[in-house]
C-alpha cells in the first residue's frame, strides 16, 4: 500500500552480498477512472456546445482528452522505480513512465553519504521518504552537498520503506568495513 | 572491496591473446581496451605500448590474458597463458577465460598486494559510445569519467586495423575496418584552404576597420549608435574565431565553433531566403510606395493627437496658454519631420533596394539594420519624449525644492541630507508664489509627458523584440541541439547500468550503456548557449517605474552616462 491507500508492489532481488535492486511498481492505471474523467471533460463540452452552438467545442474536447491523456502518460504517470544497489559501483535510481519513457541517475560510491529515511511534513500529513546523502568527494569535510530523494512517484508506506532501508544499510557497512581495510 | 573490470562488448569474440588496458590504482577497476593476438613478440609489444604512451601521456600494459575456448579446455594453452604471466609484469594479473557454450565467463585474479581473493565484477560496455560521448556533471575523483577519459584518450590505439601490417594485431571496436564518414573527412581537409582564405579575408577587413579615418571622431560615434555596425563588428569577430587554423583545443571549445558555424550558416540562408523574397516580383517597390502612406498616416494621427490635446483632453481642463505653446511647438516638428520625409521619398527606393542587398549577410544583419531604420523614422517621436521629459523634470526638481522651502528646510549639498533652515519672509513669499505657479502648471506638462512616453514606450519595445530576436539567433547553440538530437549518447548525462543474468560462483555481470541516459534539452542549452554581449538594462521595473516618474531619460541615454562614470 502507498501513502494514498492504492496496492502496490516491492520486488526485490539480490545479486550476490554486494548487490541488490528493489523495484516498485505502482498501481495501474484504472479503466473507472479513466472513464469518468474522459466522461466529464466530454459531458462538459457538449453542456458548452448547447449553448453556443459551436462545434469546435467538440473537437477543441477531443484534442484536449488525447493529448491530456499522452502526456499524462508520458510525463506525470509512474509505472515502476527502482533502486539498484551496486555495492563497489554506486546507486542508481530508475523511474519507468507509463508510456516507457526512462529517467536514470547514477550516483557513484565516493560521492554517497548514506541512505536514510526522512520524516517531511505537508500541512496535515506526514511524508516519509527515503533519500540519498550526497557528499562532494573533492571536500570531504564539507558535509552534505545534495540529498536525492526516491521513490518520489510511487510513494510507499514507511514498513516498506523500512525494509528498503535495512538491506541498503547492510550493503553500505560491509562497503565500509571494506574500504577501511584497504585503506 | 570488489575489483571492477570494464570489458568492450566487440573483444567479447576475440580469439586467445593478451588483455590491454590501464589499472586505475585509485579505483580498483581494471579498463580493459583491446585484446592483443598471436602472434607477437613481447619486445615489439612493449615498445608499441611505450609509444603509444608517449602520445597520449596515459599509460597502458598489459593486464592479463584472455582464453576463448571453442571446444573443451585446452590443457597445453592453460599452460601457455600461465607462462606469459612471467614476460608481463603487472600487479594484479587478470585471467579470464571464457567457453563459446556458456554465457558465465571465468575471471581470476592473480598476485594482489594483499593475497586476499576478491569477488569480481564484469562491467560491459559499447567501445564507440563510450569513445565519442561526453560525460557531463562529473567531479574529477569519479571513476566512471575517469574511464570515459582513458578510452576517448587512446583513440589511437583503435587505428590500426587488422589489415594493416604492424608489429601487433589488436582486437577492438575498429579492427574490423574502419568507422568514418567519407564526407566529414572531405569536410575535414576542405577546411584547411577555406579556413586559411576565411583569415585573409578577416585579416583585410581588420585592417580597413581599423583605418585612422574611420576611427575619428565624428564617425566613431556613429558607429557607436547604431546597432547594424555592432552586429557587423560580431560577425566578424565569429569569423575570426572560426578561422583559426589551430585545432579546438578541449570539447567547450570545439562545440562553440561548431556552433558558431552553424549558426553563421542558418542566419546566411535565412537572410538568402528573406532576399530572395524581397527581389521577387517587385516587391520593394511596393514596399517603398508604402512607406510614404504609412509616414502620411501616422503624421495626420500625431497631429490629431496635438489638437486632442490642445482642447481639453479627457475632460481635463488645462492650463490654456500654455497648452497652445508646446502644442504649436510640437506641431511645428512634425512639420519638420513630414517635410523631410517628402524630400526623401524619390530616394526611398534606391535605398531599399541597396539595404535588401545586405540581408545577404545574414539574418541578423538585415533586422539590425530595419531596427535602425525604424530608429531613425522615429526620431520625431524620441524629439518629442526628450523635451516632454526635461521639461517634467525641471518641473518635478523645482517643486520638490520649492517643497522643502515651503516647510523651511533646504538641501545641504555638502552633507548629503536636509537640514532645517530660516528663511526670510520675502524668500518664503516669492517660493511659495512660485510653488503655486509650478503646481498649477504641472498637469499640463504631465499629460503631455504620459503621451510621448508611451509613444517612445511602444517604439522601445518594437526595437527590443527585434534585438531579441537577433540574440536568439545568435546565442543558441544549434549543433549543441543537433547532436541532442540525432547522436544522443555524445552527450551523456550519466550512464545506466543494467543487471544481467546471474550464477552463483562466477563474477557479478553488468551492461553499461550511454545512450540511454542523454542531456535534456533544457541543460543542453543552458551548457552550451554561446555568450551574447548586448548588455541588457540592468533596472528592475520598480526602478524602470521610479525613473519615469520622476522624468529621467530612459534607454539610450542611459548608456551614455555609464560611460562617463
Amino acid at each position: 500500500m502507498d501513502v494514498y491507500g492504492n496496492a502496490i508492489t516491492l520486488q526485490q532481488q539480490t545479486y550476490g552480498d554486494t548487490c541488490q535492486d528493489f523495484t516498485v511498481t505502482s498501481a495501474k492505471l484504472s479503466v473507472r477512472s479513466l472513464a469518468s474523467w474522459t466522461c466529464t471533460v466530454w459531458i462538459a463540452a457538449y453542456a458548452v456546445f448547447f449553448y453556443t452552438q459551436h462545434s469546435a467545442v467538440l473537437t477543441a474536447a477531443i484534442l484536449v482528452s488525447i493529448v491530456g491523456l499522452l502526456l499524462y502518460l508520458h510525463l506525470v504517470k509512474v509505472d515502476h522505480e527502482s533502486l539498484l544497489i551496486l555495492g563497489s559501483l554506486g546507486i542508481q535510481t530508475t523511474t519507468t513512465y507509463a508510456s516507457g519513457r526512462e529517467r536514470t541517475v547514477f550516483v557513484e560510491m565516493c560521492r554517497v553519504q548514506d541512505v536514510v529515511i526522512n520524516e517531511g511534513l505537508s500541512l496535515h500529513r506526514v511524508n516519509y521518504y527515503l533519500c540519498l546523502l550526497l557528499r562532494d568527494p573533492s571536500e570531504p569535510q564539507a558535509g552534505l552537498s545534495q540529498v536525492v530523494p526516491v521513490f518520489q512517484g510511487s510513494r510507499p508506506r514507511v514498513d516498506c520503506l523500512g525494509e528498503i532501508y535495512r538491506s541498503c544499510q547492510e550493503i553500505l557497512a560491509s562497503q565500509r568495513e571494506h574500504g577501511g581495510k584497504t585503506a | 572491496m570488489a575489483i571492477k573490470i570494464f570489458f568492450p562488448t566487440s573483444c567479447s569474440a576475440a580469439e586467445n591473446g593478451l588483455l590491454i588496458g590501464r589499472w586505475l590504482e585509485e579505483h580498483r577497476s581494471a579498463v580493459i581496451l583491446a585484446t592483443l593476438q598471436f602472434p607477437f613478440i613481447p619486445a615489439n609489444v612493449k615498445e608499441y605500448l611505450g609509444q603509444l604512451e608517449q602520445v597520449t601521456g596515459m599509460s597502458l600494459s598489459v593486464l592479463g590474458t584472455w582464453s576463448h575456448s571453442k571446444a573443451e579446455a585446452d590443457e597445453k594453452m592453460e599452460n601457455f597463458l600461465g607462462e606469459l604471466s612471467r614476460i608481463f609484469r603487472h600487479s594484479p594479473w587478470l585471467r579470464m577465460a571464457r567457453e563459446s557454450t556458456s554465457k558465465f565467463w571465468d575471471c581470476r585474479i592473480e598476485r594482489l598486494e594483499d593475497g586476499a581473493s576478491e569477488d569480481v565484477v564484469l562491467v560491459y560496455y559499447d567501445q564507440m559510445k563510450v569513445m565519442l560521448s561526453e560525460l557531463h556533471s562529473a567531479s574529477e575523483h569519479s571513476e566512471i569519467a575517469a574511464m570515459f577519459n582513458t578510452v576517448a584518450k587512446n583513440q589511437l590505439l583503435f587505428a590500426n586495423d587488422k589489415y594493416d601490417e604492424g608489429p601487433v594485431k589488436l582486437t577492438h571496436w575498429q579492427s574490423e575496418g574502419m568507422e568514418a564518414s567519407i564526407i566529414v573527412e572531405l569536410m575535414k581537409q576542405a577546411s584547411v584552404p577555406v579556413c586559411a582564405v576565411l583569415s585573409f579575408f578577416v585579416a583585410v577587413i581588420t585592417a580597413i576597420c581599423s583605418l585612422r579615418v574611420l576611427s575619428g571622431k565624428p564617425l566613431s560615434f556613429l558607429w557607436n549608435k547604431l546597432s547594424t555596425c555592432e552586429q557587423l563588428g560580431k560577425r566578424l569577430e565569429n569569423l575570426h574565431v572560426i578561422s583559426r587554423p589551430e585545432k579546438a583545443p578541449d570539447h567547450p571549445a570545439f562545440m562553440r565553433k561548431a556552433s558558431i558555424v552553424l549558426s553563421l550558416l542558418i542566419d546566411v540562408v535565412l537572410g538568402v531566403v528573406l532576399m530572395s523574397w524581397l527581389y521577387q516580383g517587385n516587391r520593394l517597390g511596393q514596399l517603398a510606395n508604402a512607406l510614404m502612406p504609412v509616414a502620411d498616416r501616422v503624421a495626420l494621427e500625431l497631429q490629431g493627437l496635438l489638437q486632442w490635446l490642445m482642447g481639453a483632453p479627457a475632460g481635463l481642463k488645462m492650463n490654456r496658454a500654455l497648452d497652445e505653446v508646446l502644442g504649436r511647438f510640437f506641431m511645428y516638428h512634425i512639420h519638420l519631420w513630414i517635410s523631410y520625409i517628402r524630400l526623401m521619398s524619390p530616394f526611398i527606393e534606391v535605398i531599399l533596394w541597396y539595404i535588401g542587398l545586405s540581408a545577404c549577410l545574414g539574418l541578423s544583419v538585415a533586422l539590425s539594420i530595419l531596427s535602425d531604420i525604424i530608429a531613425l523614422l522615429t526620431f520625431h517621436i524620441y524629439c518629442f519624449y526628450v523635451y516632454g521629459a526635461r521639461l517634467y523634470c525641471l518641473k518635478m526638481h523645482g517643486l520638490s525644492s520649492l517643497w522643502r522651502l515651503f516647510r523651511g528646510k533646504k538641501w545641504n549639498v555638502l552633507r548629503q541630507r536636509v537640514d532645517s533652515c530660516s528663511y526670510d519672509l520675502d524668500q518664503l513669499f516669492l517660493g511659495t508664489l512660485l510653488f503655486t505657479i509650478l503646481l498649477f502648471l504641472l498637469p499640463t506638462t504631465a499629460l503631455y509627458y504620459l503621451v510621448f512616453t508611451l509613444l517612445r514606450l511602444i517604439i522601445i519595445v518594437v526595437q527590443g523584440v527585434i534585438q531579441m530576436t537577433i540574440d536568439l539567433l545568435s546565442t543558441v547553440p544549434f549543433y549543441a541541439l543537433l547532436l541532442r538530437l540525432c547522436r544522443s549518447y555524445r552527450l551523456a548525462a550519466g550512464v545506466k547500468f543494467q543487471m544481467l543474468e546471474q550464477k552463483s560462483g562466477k563474477p557479478l555481470r553488468l551492461l553499461m550503456q550511454v545512450n540511454i541516459n542523454p542531456l535534456p534539452y533544457g541543460q543542453v542549452l543552458e551548457t552550451y548557449r554561446l555568450p551574447s554581449r548586448r548588455c541588457y538594462p540592468k533596472d528592475s521595473w520598480g526602478s524602470l517605474c521610479k525613473k519615469l516618474f520622476f522624468g529621467e531619460v530612459i534607454y539610450p541615454w542611459k548608456q551614455k552616462k555609464n560611460k562617463q562614470q
